[in-house]
Formats: structure tokens, sequence, C-alpha cells
């Protein structure tokens, strides 16, 4: 049996469609826990890069934590965290967001500081304020850069929010986790599946809101 | 009327960009800063705006110093133009121009239709107003930039070095409308160059700095070439400043001679009528009466002038529009030593010898005409 048998036998199989280890119920449950992490990762590394990278400071200090962020073991964070705090989201969510915060931060950071001087310059002589300098003239042209940034954290958190099956939540992780225990690989390659499809629909989604959001302008070249 | 009242600009690194410069920029009229990089212009002009504070000394607009008023309010007063433009590339042409207008609160239907106003008066085609900076040349994007500047017609323009980044032509071209923006809207105008000729062609005044931030001269452009205040200006104006100087002297004292002037049709008797011992050449004319070449009067047998084989004249110069060097030229370029003078649709008024041109330079000397006529005239 090759894995295009494995992937036809989970999804023809209507039991995977219907109740609570349903795929319905599986994928809102990851699509939940990966907004959620999401969510928190760009409140902390959205202002924080904008404002650093605003002023041109603290640029060491980012590179530090990002580092620092990077080279935490997820998983072993999420054992640690179960143990101390016992059973519930808070476990993953901890670690999901050590993984996305610094790819947010970094690359909002670098966007801020490669916005072209001159127009900032034009901006503030003409009588702007700063605030209407950062909305007006900074953001907009960081834009690109700042999703690309919000792109790379969706995806790995996508992919890595498999783990909360490990202590006992849902999401698409479940069949993993369960089709290696179970033997079952039909699962296993059904589950990862799942999840290679989410982060492609990712992909797609960041794609849509870049063509929405940012000007013609801008977006030539980038 | 802005004063530059003893200011000093010391950057927290110690540099002292400005060192005790005083300047009285008139109202109304092209004030150019110039002088070699580093000089201390941009430091110069941007305390203007309050882009940078002065360590010293006071800056008075209208004789009200310029920290009396919120510094936002200040800049809103005055235009900016830098020199990569600084266009907002997330915005359309159109919404570039607008930025200050919104600013200042006016709707967004009044400001488009200011801005597209002011798209005519710099010379864009409307048909640009949707399309974004990236879509247009650097010259195009520079009168985005002054347009942008004038939008909400503020009695004051500060420009820094904003035709430095272009090519010759197109930066001549952006002087010429320039100076005929201002013919028209009359505003009080500081321009930083590092560029002595565009100093010269553009400024009414010219204040030339030295290293160290330090004022060297200032004065009428006629008067910088005519009487340079020490060496160090003398030798940042250049070579041939005798002839550069001729730019502030009108042609229209020049008094030309039509006689030697005939259509290419003309009779035998009348070429006999024309040519005499004083006059070597004469010009022949098309039947429009634009100019074709110089023919001695025995080489041109009526009714079959060989057009193809006459002498070159040179340049035409404006009667009474371009100046003695334009006179001049024409003169030096044509074989015959004669210039050619044209109205302004290009038909000959007359033409002049070397000498009698060598005698009115010699007259506007001592008469010293560096008046308003003569700055006409560039
Ligand atoms: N922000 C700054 N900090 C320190 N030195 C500066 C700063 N800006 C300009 N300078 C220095 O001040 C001097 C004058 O600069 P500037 O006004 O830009 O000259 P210009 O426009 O004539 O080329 C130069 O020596 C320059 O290096
Ligand atoms: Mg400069």
């Amino acid at each position: 049996m090759n894995i295009l048998n494995f992937v036809h036998a989970f999804f023809s199989d209507s039991a995977h469609w219907h109740g609570y280890d349903g795929i319905p119920t599986r994928f809102w449950e990851h699509i939940g826990y990966s907004l959620e992490a999401l969510a928190y990762s760009a409140v902390i590394g959205l202002p924080i890069g904008v404002l650093t990278g605003h002023y041109g400071r603290g640029g060491n200090a980012l590179a530090l934590i990002a580092t620092a962020g990077r080279a935490l073991p997820t998983f072993g964070l999420l054992v640690l965290l179960t143990i101390l705090l016992g059973f519930s989201l808070v476990p993953v969510m901890v670690p999901l967001v050590v993984l996305a915060v610094p790819p947010i931060l970094v690359t909002t950071y670098e966007a801020l500081r490669s916005v072209d001087p001159s127009p900032v310059d034009a901006a503030r002589g003409m009588g702007m304020s700063e605030s209407r300098i950062l909305f007006q003239v900074e953001l907009p042209v960081a834009l690109p850069l700042i999703l690309s940034g919000l792109r790379s954290a969706a995806i790995q958190i996508v992919s890595t929010a498999t783990i909360a099956a490990y202590v006992g939540l849902g999401g698409l992780g479940r069949y993993i986790i369960d089709g290696l225990y179970q033997r079952s690989y039909e699962k296993v390659v059904g589950g990862a599946t799942l999840v290679a499809g989410l982060a492609l629909a990712t992909l797609a989604v960041f794609w849509a809101v870049g063509r929405f959001a940012v000007s013609p302008g801008v977006r030539r070249g980038a | 009327m802005i004063r530059i009242d003893s200011v000093t600009k010391r950057y927290p690194d110690g540099t002292v960009a400005v060192d005790r410069l005083s300047l009285e920029i008139p109202d109304r009229s092209i004030t150019v800063l110039v002088g070699p990089s580093g000089c201390g212009k941009t430091t110069t002009l941007r305390m203007i705006n309050r882009m940078v504070e002065p360590s010293e000394g006071s800056i008075l607009l209208d004789g009200v110093d310029i920290q009396a008023q919120p510094v936002n309010t200040l800049r809103r007063s005055m235009g900016y133009v830098i020199q990569n433009a600084g266009l907002f590339q997330h915005r359309t042409i159109i919404d570039n121009i607008a930025t200050v207008p919104r600013l200042l609160g006016w709707s967004k239907e009044r400001s488009r239709a200011r801005a597209a106003e002011l798209m005519e008066r710099v010379g864009l085609d409307s048909s640009l107003a949707r399309r974004y900076p990236y879509q247009l040349s650097g010259g195009q994007q520079q009168r985005v930039g002054v347009a942008r500047a004038l939008a909400a017609d503020p009695p004051v323009l500060l420009m820094d070095e904003p035709f430095s980044a272009v090519d010759p032509v197109v930066r001549k071209g952006l002087q010429d409308e320039l100076l005929r923006i201002q013919e028209e809207l009359g505003k009080t105008i500081v321009f930083v160059t590092h560029d002595i000729d565009e100093a010269i062609k553009l400024g009414t005044m010219v204040a030339v700095m030295r290293t160290g931030g330090k004022l060297a001269q200032f004065a009428p452009p006629a008067e910088l070439l005519s009487a340079p205040a020490d060496d160090f200006v003398e030798d940042f104006l250049g070579t041939d400043r005798g002839i550069r100087r001729l730019s502030f002297f009108p042609s229209g004292a020049l008094k030309l001679e039509s006689g030697p002037v005939v259509p290419v049709d003309a009779d035998a008797k009348k070429l006999a009528a024309r040519g005499s011992a004083d006059v070597p050449y004469l010009l022949v004319t098309d039947l429009d009466g634009k100019p074709l070449g110089w023919g001695a009067p025995q080489d041109l047998t009526a009714g079959e002038i060989a057009v193809g084989q006459l002498l070159p004249y040179g340049r035409p110069f404006v009667h009474g529009k371009d100046s003695l060097r334009a006179a001049l030229d024409g003169a030096v370029l044509s074989p015959t030593g004669w210039s050619v003078g044209v109205d302004g649709t290009g038909r000959v008024v007359g033409v002049v010898s070397q000498a009698v041109i060598a005698e009115a330079i010699r007259n506007a000397h001592a008469e010293g005409r560096t008046d308003d006529e003569a700055k006409a005239v560039r």
C-alpha cells in the first residue's frame, strides 16, 4: 500500500466525517488553537516590532530575544508546563506563542527599518504628526514585509499545533497520535495530509489579504 | 521676510554645521543657498522649518520668532521639496499632492480638485493622476514633489537640491518651470543647490557658503559674477565669469541692421542695391522671413540662389528677449562674424556684427545694468 492508498482509505471512510472525532470537528479545533496562538503572538510581536522599528532602537535586544525564543524546545516546554500546570490549553499556547513571536517581531522591526527615509522626511517637513507618519506613511509601505512575518508565524503555528493532542486536547494532531498508537497508518497519513492542506490554505489566505490590503503602488516588486 | 539672525548649529557630535549665519531672505523671490557639499546648506534650510533646531541665534518669519507657533502649524505653512521627491509610494499621484490640504482638514473632493489644479500648473498631464509614483519618470516625480509642496498655497517654499538627481535636459526643463511658476505665484523660495550655474540661473539673491557653515557672499548673481568677494567665491564661480555675466544684459539695446537681409526670391536689382563695399555678406531668408544662410553678394545670382551653398548663420537670438550672451554666441558661431536677430516667431528682424555687440557690452558694463529688466532676459 502506498501513501495515496492510505489517503484514499482515510478520507473515504464515512466514519471519519462525523462525531466528536470527525474531520470537521478536529479541523475547527485545530483552526481555533492556531488562531488563538497567532492572535497572542501578534498582540505581543506587532506593537513591539513597530515601535522599535519606528524609533530605530532596541534592535540588538530584539535579536537576542528572538534567538532565545527559537532556542527553546517546543516539545520540552509543552511537557514541562503540563507537569507544572496540569492538563489545559495554556501549556499548548505558550510554546506556540514562543515559536511564533520571533518571526513576527524580527520581520516587523526589519519592515519598519527598511522604509525609505525620504518620504518620512518629506512627511515630517510637511507637518505630519508622528502617529500620522507611522500609520499613513511607514506602515502602508512596511505592510508586505509585516504580512510575510505573520505568514511564517501562522504556518509554523498550524504545523506545530498538532502537539495539543499530546496533552489530551483535540485538533488534527489527534489523528497522528492516535494513529501511531493504534498502528493505523491511514489515520496518521490522513492527519498529516490535513495539516499540510491547512498550511497551504493559510498561505492562500495571506496571499489574498496581501492583494486586498497592500496598495498597488507598494505591491509591485514585493 | 525670513530673517536668520546670527544662527549657529552644533550637532551633538560637536560638528559645527552652521556658524553665526545671518541672512535676510526677501519676500516673493528666489534666494539660493549654494556652496560645496557639507558646508551647511541643508542644515540652514532645515532650521527654517524646525526640522533642525539652532544651537544659538534665532529665525524670524515676518518679524515673529518661528518658535512662537506650534511646529506642525509652521511646517504646514511652508512647502518642502527634497532631492528624491520623497513621494508616498502607496498613494496615487493625486493623493500625494492632496496630502497637506487633507492635513489641514479640507474635504477629499476639495483637496483632489486643488491637486488636479496643481498638476496642471506644474505641467503634469491629468492622465497621470491615478498612477502610482513608481510609474513616473524621475523628472515627473520631482514635479509631483513641487506640486505637493504648493498644494496648500503656502507663502514659503523650501527646496533642498530638488533637481540634482535628474539628467541635465530634464533639469533645465524643471528650472524653467520653476521660474515660470515663481513668476505666476510669487512665493518666497529658499533653494539649496551645490551647482553654481543653477544658483545663478534661479537666484534673485545668492548666498555662497563655505565649509564650516560660514557665509562667504550674499549678492544678486550678476554682482557675484562681476565682483566676487574673495578668492573662495571666485574659485567657486569657475571660469568664463565675464561671458556668463553677459546673460544679465538684455539684447534689446542692440541696433540691428535690416539692410543686409534679402529674401531668397530677390531680383537682381535688389541684390545689387543691398550689396556694397561695407556689407561683406547678405543674409538670405525664406519667403516667410526665416533665415537660410549667408552669401557674398557676388556669389548670389538673382533667381538661382543655391541655398545649400550658403554659409551657416549660427544660432539666432530673440531680439529683446535673449541676452547679449546669446547675441555674441550667434556672432561667434557664424563664419561671417555676424549674429542674426529674430522675433518670437523666428522671423529675421535684422543682423548685427561682432563689433557692434562688443560696443553694446562696453556700454552695458559702463551702466552696470543688473536691474530687473536685465533679470528678465535670462
Ligand atoms: N545629524 C547630524 N549629526 C552630525 N553631523 C551632521 C548631521 N547632519 C549634518 N552634519 C554635518 O554637518 C555639516 C553640514 O551638513 P549639511 O547641512 O548636510 O551640508 P550640505 O547640505 O551643505 O551638504 C557636515 O559636516 C555634516 O557632516
Ligand atoms: Mg545637503
